[in-house]
């Protein structure tokens, strides 16, 4: 699905993130990618997206350079990325607007993009993320959680092939957090979605990453990936083998910090 | 602010007229009561061609320059390379004030209908060039970021990001200049024109020295700002919804 082929990436003059760096992913899988702030998670998911072009190196999705955005990826963030001043319902339809707005030229929106009923597939999914009632509301009227389901919705509606996630659940509480993590995992086994998840907590990696790839502070060279037996699972905290696995991610999350 | 209160305003500040008109009891101010019959009489005659006339001119200007510097200033905020080389001459040009350019405008374009018009554009365009250059400028990258994934490229963002996010600045623009606008039309209309309500109020007041005609020429200029003003923020209102939503 996802290939990293030995890309160096920096900003400005700065010591590059990624030097000679390569990664891949099968299709269908979830990674949780860790790391320190500033270790280059956020950029990693940027590069993904086709938003920013590495300076060397290239990287393909689905055997095609991403050279811009894809159509058939989506990206969800912290911030929710929503228009305050559209009502949740026109923050669902952007991305298909945009696709009318378009055409289907292959660049901005699929080349195979069929004739659709908008207002019903952005209805199933205002019903689906539980956020119908508040549809016609700004995202300046609605909770943290609401905002962030929308996001999901907005980038569900395009059926996208690949998610990109970049710490969508950091500022939401803890049972809005569980609540969306859950969703995101059902998500993931109904529709098979490749998604790659950022976060900075240990425990969200090891509940929705099937791999995690830890990134390190200085220059990432290679990646150190962990499989993960606990992924979509709630195991007993005190269970010996999460113990370890969280324990291990500590561990190199603390060396790679120094 | 309430409509009530602004209807106690208005009656306050009339009978505070009243007052002083029947303190000074001179020509030179008239009671309020007779301004107004006057104004309602004249407003169908000779004061309405007049006040149409000066209408045309601020509209004129208020559309060219909302034309010119909205995507000027769209332009700038997305590009700091361009707006690097056109910050220092802004910076420069903005706190002249416009009306300073009067007689070289004139010189330049002769005393006519553009002259005029040009004067208040002058006024209003850098206006709102700065605010939409500001507003522009100040878009968060995560919101690009996401709205370029959704598939927006330039004329995209254009129409769904930038031109959305700076509307509300193009209309306190408009809101903030309309007063100095309609204050330099007073000037531009005293010079070589027999129509616009500059004309009037002077015509009225120092050379027929007719007084409450004059008044009635004052309220007239003075309800075209408040109605420019009162358009705006209706505009505002209606296109911007989501800033009035309550929480």
């Amino acid at each position: 699905m996802i290939q990293v082929a030995s890309i160096t990436f920096r900003y400005g003059k700065q010591q590059p993130i990624f030097k000679d760096f390569s990664w891949q992913t099968e299709t269908g899988q979830t990674w949780a990618v860790i790391g320190a702030s500033g270790c280059g998670k956020s950029t990693l998911l940027y590069l993904l997206a086709g938003l920013l072009q590495p300076a060397t190196g290239q990287i393909l999705i689905n055997r095609t350079a991403v050279a811009c955005p894809r159509p058939q990826t989506g990206l969800i963030l912290q911030d929710y990325g929503l228009l305050p001043w559209a009502t949740l319902r026109h923050n669902i339809t952007l991305g298909l607007d945009l696709r009318r707005f378009y055409g289907p030229d292959g660049k901005h929106s699929p080349v195979e993009m069929m004739p659709e009923d908008i207002n019903f597939k952005v209805n199933r999914w205002l019903d689906q993320l539980g956020i119908a009632d508040v549809a016609d509301k700004y995202p300046g009227q609605v909770s943290g959680g609401q905002r962030q389901r929308a996001a999901i919705a907005r980038t569900l509606v395009l059926e996208p092939d690949l998610l990109l996630l970049d710490e969508p659940f950091a500022s939401l509480d803890a049972p809005t957090r569980e609540n969306l993590q859950n969703l995101v995992l059902h998500l993931h086994t109904e529709r098979l979605l490749t998604s790659v998840l950022v976060t900075h907590t240990i425990e969200e990696a090891v509940y929705i990453g099937e791999r995690i790839l830890i990134l390190k502070q200085q220059t990432n060279f290679k990646p150190r990936i962990i499989d993960n037996p606990y992924a979509g699972i709630m195991p007993p905290v005190q269970s010996d083998g999460y113990q370890t696995l969280t324990g291990m991610i500590r561990e190199e999350l603390r060396e790679s910090a120094q | 602010m309430k409509r009530f209160h602004l209807l106690w305003a208005f009656l306050g500040l009339l009978l505070l007229w009243q007052i002083f008109s029947m303190l000074v009891r001179r020509d030179i101010l008239p009671p309020p009561l007779l301004v107004i019959r006057v104004f309602f009489t004249e407003i169908t005659g000779e004061l309405g061609g007049h006040f149409l006339a000066s209408l045309w001119r601020v509209l004129a200007s208020l559309t060219l320059s909302i034309a010119m510097a909205a995507p000027a200033g769209l332009i700038l905020g997305q590009s700091r390379r361009l707006d690097a080389y056109f910050s220092p001459v802004i910076y420069l040009l903005y706190p002249i004030p416009k009306v300073v350019l009067v007689p070289i405008v004139m010189l330049f374009l002769g005393i006519n209908e553009i002259s005029k018009i040009v004067m208040i554009f002058l006024i209003l365009f850098f206006q709102i060039l700065v605010l939409v250059r500001d507003q522009a400028a100040i878009i968060r990258p995560e919101l690009l970021y996401s709205v370029r994934s959704l598939g927006a490229g330039r004329r995209g963002l254009f129409k769904y990001v930038y031109f959305p996010a700076c509307l509300p600045a193009i209309l306190t623009a408009v809101r903030q200049s309309i007063g100095t606008a309609v204050a330099v039309l007073y000037i531009v209309e005293l010079i070589a024109t027999t129509k616009g309500l500059g004309y009037y109020i002077y015509l009225y007041g120092t050379t027929l020295y007719d007084y409450t005609n004059m008044y009635a020429g004052v309220i007239a200029m003075s309800l075209l700002g408040l109605g420019l003003y009162f358009a705006a923020e209706w505009l505002h209102r209606k296109l911007c919804p989501w800033q009035f939503q309550k929480p």
